[in-house]
């Protein structure tokens, strides 16, 4: 008995070969493949707010704020080495702070959304910093406590509107600079970071994230650069959290919810983790996914949590990578 | 006075048997077993379900919720955990992932009838009723089983770890899996072993301390949490050290109950957690091996 064995094999295309160098240049059709994913989107993104109606505008903007601490949980899970179990505490934080601002201080949410940010990140990154000398398993235990602790002390202590937290915050004016400032937002902080992580200061993170010993014996302080990558994540995580303080004009517990922290993982997990594209792209499917099934209610953890699992199990490097390799590659079947 | 003490020691025992389940799966497998809230939780409603719906006498109910803890455990670990060994940041999401489908799950309303934990109808009863006096305060039974289980428990299993056979397998795969195996130890199965144990831990855990209270989704966080913290204070996979920091967390709490109110008992944990993390990253018996992989 005789079986043909076949196996899959897989050829750089040659135009993706052609475009890793300089020769990038030498055509259009070069430049335009180099481009096509970039300006995908972008055009994608900024061009859908006008051709989608309030309710799917608001769908985007959700989508869109679960997106910025899935590229946060990205970042400091695959480039600085600390698994973050709990990224509602920098929505919480960011949101506390600019509702703050804006209810008890009075200022325009112009102010109180950037003033946020920066509060809300100073305060997360306060209150990671004790734990920042640890390291793996230690950190995400750490982190997953602080947002369930935020909520008992914020009780306990019967700040800011304690269990009902605060309403009437001022909202943007205009439901289409609502959703355009988001997105800004987004785009701004993924091509941020992939420019970010290729600078020095990305190697040197990376190098903490590979080997801290190695880099401490370089004379590096990792716990410097640790806070540094903290900071950064919480900044763009915080924005998120301030933005939704005013999208909803409302503050509340509910903004340390486990969905603030579970999301971002899947979204990161789906999309793919260490393409810091990918989270960006999890986000906005998974939250469109969690709108079509809306009926379920409390089902939406749930399903977060299914697809997560999924993916980590049965396609652990994730969309993006897929798709990327689809485009770089043509695969054939060959006998072996 | 007296109060503080006795109520003091009650709390600490049950902040070392939640957390006892947790220590065990790390120290031998090192994987932190996110669901240990989730499995704790879904004894006390399996135990509830049994002895409502079905009218099962209670102890066998209670039997056949530790059995299905075990289950539980034995499945977390063939489907998912075991898919993913080596892999540290993919185990923690994945136990976290688990844990919180069991936990949301729970609440579910109107898929084939089934009602939803919610509300705080799910009360169990105590295995014993009546009260004691002890240093002049007046204690209810089941408080005292638990510490009695937990003085047992302790002992039982420290012995277990260090004077058996398997209980020496497993801890040298958490030592060194390397050289475990080249002794004949299976790393697998002795991962199993724990998760198994460690399920079965938390559903003990969750029938003897469960009756004190209602049975809600939310204890699932509280009880992950407090285990959690027990093993970041005292050290993980350390026995003395989560005897130590059960006793620290749990005077702590009944302390601050007792002196400044029962809303500063969050708090005043949450300032514990961070002391010790300042002054000891390492945990309070932090050896050097576990201060290499923490710090």
């Amino acid at each position: 008995m005789s079986t043909r064995k076949l196996r899959k094999r897989r050829v750089d295309r040659g135009i993706h070969v052609r475009t890793r160098g300089l020769y990038a240049l030498s055509s259009y059709r070069e430049m335009a493949y180099l481009l096509a994913p970039r300006l995908f989107l972008l055009v994608g993104l900024l061009g859908l707010p006008p051709a989608l109606d309030l309710y799917g505008q608001r769908v985007l903007c959700a989508a869109a704020v679960f997106a910025m601490p899935a590229l946060a949980f990205d970042f400091l899970a695959e480039y600085v080495g600390l698994v973050c179990l709990g990224g509602a505490l920098f929505i919480g934080f960011g949101g506390y702070a600019a509702g703050f601002l804006n209810a008890r201080l009075g200022l325009s949410p112009v102010l109180t959304i950037p003033l946020g940010t920066l509060a809300g990140a100073c305060l997360s990154t306060l209150v990671i910093l004790p734990c920042l000398r640890l390291r793996g398993v230690y950190f995400a235990m750490v982190t997953f406590m602080i947002p369930l602790f935020a909520r008992h002390v914020i009780v306990a202590l019967g700040l800011l509107g304690s269990t009902e937290g605060i309403t009437g915050l001022d909202t943007l004016p205009d439901p289409l600079i609502e959703i355009y400032v988001i997105l800004a937002a987004v785009l701004a902080s993924l091509f941020a970071l992939r420019r970010l992580v290729n600078e020095d200061l990305g190697l040197i993170l990376r190098g903490i994230k590979e080997n801290d010993q190695a880099v401490a014996a370089s004379g590096i302080s990792i716990l410097r650069y640790r806070v540094l990558a903290v900071f950064i994540a919480s900044c763009i995580g915080c924005f998120a959290g301030a933005y939704l303080a005013h999208l909803y004009g409302w503050l509340g517990l509910s903004l340390f919810a486990m969905d603030f922290s579970i999301l971002p993982i899947a979204a990161a997990v789906m999309g793919g983790t260490g393409t810091l594209a990918g989270p960006v792209v999890g986000a906005f499917l998974l939250t469109s996914l969690s709108e079509a099934l809306r009926g379920f209610g409390q089902l939406r953890v749930v399903l977060y949590c299914l697809v997560l699992l999924a993916f980590i199990l049965y396609k652990p490097e994730g969309l993006l990578k897929v798709l990327e390799r689809k485009y770089q590659q043509f695969e054939r079947r060959e006998e072996v | 006075m007296e109060s503080v003490l006795v109520y003091g020691t009650i709390n600490s025992i049950i902040f070392a048997l939640n957390a006892i389940g947790f220590s065990l799966v790390y120290g031998v497998s090192r994987v932190p077993n996110f669901a240990h809230g989730s499995i704790y939780v879904l004894a006390g409603f399996v135990a509830w379900s049994l002895v409502n719906d079905l009218g099962l006498p209670y102890p066998l109910a209670v039997a056949i919720a530790l059995a299905f803890s075990a289950v539980i455990g034995w499945g977390i670990h063939r489907l998912v955990l075991r898919r993913l060994r080596g892999l540290p940041t993919s185990e923690i999401i994945a136990s976290f992932a688990v844990g919180l489908i069991i936990l949301e799950g729970l609440r579910l309303q109107g898929i084939g009838g089934f009602k939803g934990f919610i509300g705080p109808n799910y009360v169990l009863k105590p295995f014993v009723d009546g009260k004691i006096e002890v240093l002049g305060v007046f204690v209810d039974s089941q408080r005292l089983l638990v510490v009695g289980v937990g003085l047992v428990l302790a002992p039982v299993l420290w012995a277990f770890t260090h004077h058996t056979r398997l209980g020496l397998s497993l801890r040298a795969v958490a030592q060194d899996e390397q050289a475990a195996m080249m002794l004949g130890v299976h790393s697998d199965r002795s991962a199993l072993i724990a998760m198994v144990l460690g399920s079965a831990l938390a559903g003990l855990a969750a029938v003897l301390v469960l009756p004190l209270g209602n049975v809600t989704c939310e204890v699932g966080y509280q009880v992950l949490i407090y285990a959690l913290a027990v093993c970041i204070v005292g050290g993980l996979g350390n026995w003395a050290g989560t005897v130590l920091a059960s006793f620290l967390l749990g005077f702590a709490m009944k302390v601050s109950t007792h002196w400044f109110g029962a809303v500063w008992e969050s708090v005043v944990l949450v300032g514990t957690i961070i002391l010790v993390l300042l002054v000891k990253p390492s945990g309070l018996l932090g050896k050097q091996k576990e201060l290499e992989e923490r710090v």
